[in-house]
């Protein structure tokens, strides 16, 4: 079984957001890129499925932010193949460009199974599994916290719903899956291993294929939410807060 | 050139008989946005023996109702067959969805196929001069983004509890219209095969008074206990956001937010939390929220009544201390 897992870099929240001159964009010059959490747990449940049931993992990233350290990682942690894709705007692509994308680059790519991460904090005009499965009238599931093969040519997955709640259901293959979670946290790699993957193995490089994307979603502005109210700060030590917080517990009533 | 497009539809999420909280959200919006356009707001109700549920639907206008028994489960392939089929006879204007497990499926594969424009996780639709402006919560709630978007229909996926419930509530009955099923079904090509309910045994913490939470700030499982002492100090119980459980330290019973829990205790102690939105969803509605991070720009100190900015490891054993004490004193 051949499975493609779509890396995405995200803005780091770690680092302050800032907006650019134009108003319409993060300014790149002080933003870091990160793997994107769930394309992480995509990359994790891809490998499991290598390890139980024999599957070849092809990673594929758009060239932005530390794409490449991102696909080191991936073949460090036992991916087969990483294919890069270069000549990406700056600014980055929408998530239905970036969709249109994976497309045409997967006509090239033989795949069974698709497995991204069902959304990323950068989302605004789409979900990039859900649309690339609209695209390729593939059948789609988002939203799992595992995925299993279920005999020849099918895969069983868990869906979850709010509460606690999971419906299992069984795709057909070829399929897009938008992983939530994998069953277990991604696996660690020590620095030393990437550092020596990157001397033995090689990314593949392709030139993004043009794609002409009418999202029909045009930004307007960018803008820092305000909160309406905030929360009363308290100061002090961390003995003076402990004094403060077990006050209004008390004077609430909740301590028994 | 057709004729405008000016109706709002709202796809109905319901499970096991009982139609989401958030539908009525969205059906609320829905009638004012309806108003703006000067069209009728339609709920989209698709499943199985599900035309009971219309009664309950009377802030649109009409009921669109598919009953089959090949979607009795939600699939998200299924049900974006059905609903392509509905919208390109019904051409509506807006499509909104939660942004939801649901939701969000169907939102991506339904613009996807018939080609509109979506904008997801909406906080707020507007219509100006007959274009639909939407703002995007985005960058776990530290960016918004607003977007027009062109195009005759528009889907959106829209934040569960952004919209007051109430006003999608209705005693009016809503005309209900059974159109048949599209021949597109035959090519579904996913199934359920059954429901998993969460795991019994442990503690259901939709019912504890007191709920000591803890996030990605308790950075190891190793140091989980100091704050489940606190817990069980203060009478309650300890819960988590959902990295804590991916990272395999708690289990998904104590996960708040989004896919795990709604909480609504006495006292929610909201510890190493920045408060992505997928979180507050869960907790927002706490009687008191008491907000300990080091970032004082996480977005949890936006919804807790109080704050206080500093190492939660510092802060959790004078806390202890001082609430032992007072306890030995009353």
């Amino acid at each position: 079984m051949n499975i493609a897992v779509l890396l995405n870099m995200v803005p780091d929240l770690v680092e302050e957001l800032e907006i650019d001159a134009s108003g319409v964009a993060l300014d790149t010059q002080w933003l870091r890129y990160v793997l994107s959490e769930s394309d992480d747990h995509a990359l994790e449940q891809a490998l499991l499925l290598k390890d139980r049931r024999g599957a070849r993992v092809i990673v594929l990233a758009l060239d932005r932010g530390d794409a490449d350290e991102a696909m080191y990682a991936a073949l460090a942690r036992g991916a087969d193949e990483a294919i890069k894709l270069s000549g990406i705007p700056e600014q980055g692509l929408g998530k239905r460009a970036t969709a249109t994308l994976f497309k045409e680059v997967l006509r090239e790519v033989p795949t069974d199974l698709v497995l991204s991460g069902v959304q990323a904090i950068d989302d605004m005009d789409g979900h990039v599994p859900g649309l690339l499965a609209g695209l390729l009238s593939l059948p789609y599931v988002g939203v799992t916290r595992s995925v299993d093969v279920a005999g020849e040519g099918k895969v069983v997955v868990h869906k979850e719903y709010p509460g606690g709640l999971v419906a299992e259901m069984e795709v057909d293959l070829p399929a897009v899956i938008g992983v939530l979670s994998a069953p277990q946290p991604p696996r660690y790699v020590p620095v030393a291993r990437i550092r020596e993957t990157k001397k033995t193995r090689a990314i593949a490089e392709r030139q993004a294929p043009p794609v002409d994307v009418q999202a029909g979603v045009l930004v307007r502005r960018l803008l820092k939410p305000e909160p309406a109210e905030r929360a009363e700060m308290l100061n002090g030590s961390p003995e003076d807060l402990a004094r403060q917080i077990v006050t209004i517990l008390e004077d609430r009533g909740l301590l028994r | 050139m057709s004729a405008a497009r000016l109706d709002v539809w709202i796809f109905v999420e319901h499970l096991r008989g009982v139609v989401a909280g958030h539908t009525y959200e969205l059906l609320g919006k829905g009638r004012e946005i309806a108003g703006t356009l000067g069209g009728h707001l339609t709920a989209v109700l698709i499943g199985n023996q599900v035309q009971t549920l219309a009664p309950t639907l009377g802030a649109a206008d009409s009921v669109l109702c598919v009953e089959d028994e090949r979607v009795a489960e939600f699939t998200p392939t299924g049900y974006a067959a059905v609903l392509r089929a509905l919208v390109e006879q019904g051409a509506p204007r807006l499509i909104l969805f939660g942004a939801t497990s649901m939701g969000i499926d169907l939102a991506s594969l339904l613009a996807s196929t018939l080609g509109f424009p979506l904008i997801v996780n909406c906080k707020e639709i507007a219509i100006e001069d007959g274009q639909v402006i939407a703002t995007s919560q985005m960058c776990g709630g530290k960016l918004l983004c607003e977007a027009e978007a062109s195009g005759e229909s528009v889907v959106l996926t829209v934040v569960p509890g952004v919209f007051p419930t109430q006003k999608g509530i209705s005693d009016h009955a809503p005309t209900v219209e059974s159109p048949s099923l599209p021949a597109l079904l035959e090519d579904v090509r996913v199934r359920v095969t059954r429901l998993i309910e969460p795991e019994p045994g442990d503690i259901d913490i939709t019912k504890v008074p007191i709920l000591v939470a803890v996030g990605r700030g308790i950075q190891r499982k190793e140091n989980l206990p100091v704050a489940e002492d606190l817990a069980r100090l203060l009478g309650g119980t300890i819960c988590s956001s959902r990295p804590v459980v991916d990272q395999g330290w708690l289990p998904v019973s104590r996960q708040v937010g989004k896919s795990g829990m709604t909480v609504k205790p006495k006292l929610y102690l909201a510890l190493g939390i920045s408060g992505a939105p997928e979180h507050l969803e869960g907790m927002k509605e706490a009687e008191l929220i008491i907000a300990v991070n080091l970032d004082p720009k996480a977005p949890i100190f936006d919804i807790a009544d109080y704050g206080a900015v500093v190492d939660l490891f510092e802060l959790l054993p004078p806390l202890a201390a001082e609430a032992e004490k007072r306890r030995a004193v009353r």
